[in-house]
């Protein structure tokens, strides 16, 4: 430990420490912290997560340098970054596909905690924190998707603005004040840069209350039972940074394969033409991360007890996140881990294969089939949910706990011992 | 010390001090002086003198054939300009209106019959509506169709089928003489 040595720049630290004692914190949370034995390679998620936040900051600030966020200017000042600034196709690209990769390790991270039970006493206000940053970045990618201004940039606002004039009586008022205008127009760009800017670092800020949150009980595990004692953990430095540095590197690998050989592959060709108020593109699909829901907000085709069709839709879709918010309580079941929960278990893939239909469904034109699988998928969706995790957690028999995180994996007898 | 606090609090018969009744009105006041202050930063996001002088657009009607279909720009938004032709109109007032999802009469949504004037923007999310253009899919009903989630106007630009929950909206507009508007 560095502020122990008796050297210069020991002496420079411990007296920095003692008036700020960042050094201390940072031990204690690295070289103390005591992380369970026994966690997988889905709990490198996580810290991809907040490398990821880090990589979109740094190429965001960047491209900020170069971006024009004006109607007229915008889509030829990306286009310049693309041809002209130096390395600004990498940078472009490096932002471009990170918002992707940045959703896709989300999206794990959270079908993590949803199978081990993460959420669940002590860590709620742990998992809502995360439903926080994951609407928080939501709004975040879908502004950073208008600010190039091509065609799908202009008509994914001018849908997803439009979503809130479906609020009875003031929806309209409220859109014309999202706009500054009456449409989507220069106004509309400058704000939305201005908040895609801000809303990152709100992000940091709200990652920095997940992370306390984290630390306060501890990460979970793959069993889903409590540490008991120091056989049951091991310090995060340097077991855990160097399996996350190892994961990192396979991410990067992923990540590269996108930013080098197939930059586009995830974007949609309609946004390299410039946006035009008075054409239509022939179909408006959102980023491929935002399908499922989207899929949700199009399932309702009919009025319920006089309810417009498209106001049930703006709120399922709302819904569908807010949920989240309260599955700590929706799910019954003293018991974490999906390991032990044979129904749950089941239900839960059938979750993942449900939200991967609607993403599905999403992307396609909703006629015929889609129609149907787009309203059995949300159906499902929220029968997941408000019915089957209440019920299961109740009627369920789960499998025996193991007695302690080091017995059930370490080899016999090494448990007592406390391993090395 | 405490004789002295005791002495500036007067205790009213309902167990209400002069503190609470300042720390309510202080409160109060302060809420009122919050949203004072924040309403200038929200009003700020409401369009600007310049995008509202923008609000009229003159067009002259004179070149529009029978059949034909124009599209001029008002704040920012197609406006669609249909010159009906006969059959246009007659199916248009021949529906039943009042079986229609957002009930109304040819006769209200025109000034002269063979003038319809609808802004051209899909109540559903937003989307520019087909059928301004020759070939265009004009949809089942003969007037316009959202390529987006498939809503159908007929020949008087009302809701017919599809997601969208209202007609195509009449923006304000008057004839300032026989060919001429102004809409806005």
């Amino acid at each position: 430990m560095p502020v122990t040595g008796t050297g210069r720049t020991s002496r420079i630290i411990r007296w920095i420490d003692y008036r700020l004692p960042f050094v201390t914190q940072i031990e204690h949370e690295l070289y103390e912290y005591p992380t369970p034995r026994n966690l997988n390679y889905w709990w490198n998620f996580g810290s991809l997560a907040g490398i990821m936040l880090v990589i979109m900051i740094v190429s965001g600030v960047v491209l900020a340098m170069h971006y024009t966020p004006n109607a007229e200017m915008a889509f030829d000042s990306v286009e310049r970054i693309m041809r002209d600034v130096n390395y600004g196709w990498l940078i472009r690209y490096i932002h471009m596909n990170g918002a992707s990769m940045f959703f896709l390790i989300v999206y794990i991270h959270i079908f993590r905690g949803l199978y081990y039970g993460s959420y669940k006493y002590p860590r709620e206000l742990l998992w809502m924190l995360g439903v926080v940053i994951l609407l928080l970045m939501m709004a975040t990618a879908f502004m950073g998707y208008v600010l190039p201004w091509g065609q799908m940039s202009f008509w994914g606002a001018t849908v997803i603005t439009n979503l809130f004039s479906a609020i009875p009586v003031v929806g309209q008022k409220i859109v014309t004040l999202l706009w500054g205008g009456f449409t989507v127009g220069n106004p509309t760009l400058n704000r939305f840069f201005s908040l895609h800017y801000l809303l990152p670092f709100i992000i940091v800020a709200v990652v920095g209350l997940h992370l306390i949150a984290l630390h306060t009980h501890g990460s979970n595990n793959p069993l889903g039972i409590d540490s008991k004692g120091p056989q049951d953990s091991i310090p995060f430095h340097p077991y855990y940074t160097i399996k996350d540095t190892f994961g990192l590197m396979v991410f990067l690998i992923v990540y590269s394969i996108f930013v080098f050989y197939m930059p586009n592959a995830l974007g949609d060709a309609q946004n390299y033409i410039p946006a035009n108020p008075l054409q239509t593109p022939p179909e408006i699909v959102p980023e491929w991360y935002l399908l499922p829901f989207y899929a949700i907000l199009r399932s309702m085709t009919f009025n319920v007890l006089g309810i417009p069709s498209k106001l049930i839709g703006v709120m399922l879709m709302f819904s569908s996140i807010l949920v989240l918010f309260v599955v700590p309580w929706l799910d019954t079941s003293r018991v974490r881990s999906a390991t032990f929960r044979p129904i749950y278990k089941k239900v839960y893939w059938l979750l993942v294969i449900d939200v991967l239909a609607l993403g599905y469904v999403g992307a396609h034109r909703p006629e015929g089939i889609m129609v149907i699988i787009g309203q059995l998928g949300t159906f499902y969706y929220f029968l997941h949910f408000l019915v089957l995790m209440p019920l299961i957690g109740k009627l369920e028999r789960p499998r025996p706990l193991p007695t302690s995180i080091g017995a059930a994996v370490l080899p016999a007898g090494a448990g007592a011992a406390g391993g090395n | 010390m405490s004789d002295v606090a005791q002495s500036q609090v007067s205790h009213g018969d309902d167990g209400e001090t002069r503190r609470d009744f300042l720390t309510l009105t202080a409160t109060a006041l302060g809420v009122v002086g919050a949203a004072a202050a924040i309403w200038p930063f929200i009003d700020s996001l409401n369009p600007a003198a310049d995008t509202l002088a923008l609000s009229t657009t003159d067009v002259d009607l004179s070149p529009v054939q029978v059949g034909q279909r124009l599209t001029v720009a008002w704040q920012g938004k197609p406006v669609f300009i249909d010159h009906r032709p006969e059959s246009e109109i007659k199916a248009a007032q021949d529906v039943d209106w009042r079986t229609l999802r957002d009930p109304e009469p040819d006769s209200k949504r025109v000034q002269k019959p063979e003038w319809l004037i609808v802004v051209g923007v899909c109540t559903h999310l937003g989307c520019i509506p087909l059928g301004q253009k020759q070939g265009d899919d004009r949809g089942p009903f003969g007037g316009w169709f959202c390529p987006c989630h498939g809503s159908q106007y007929d020949t008087s630009a009302r809701i017919r089928g599809g997601p969208a929950p209202a007609n195509l909206l009449v923006p304000p507009y008057k004839f300032t003489s026989d060919t001429k508007i102004t809409i806005g």
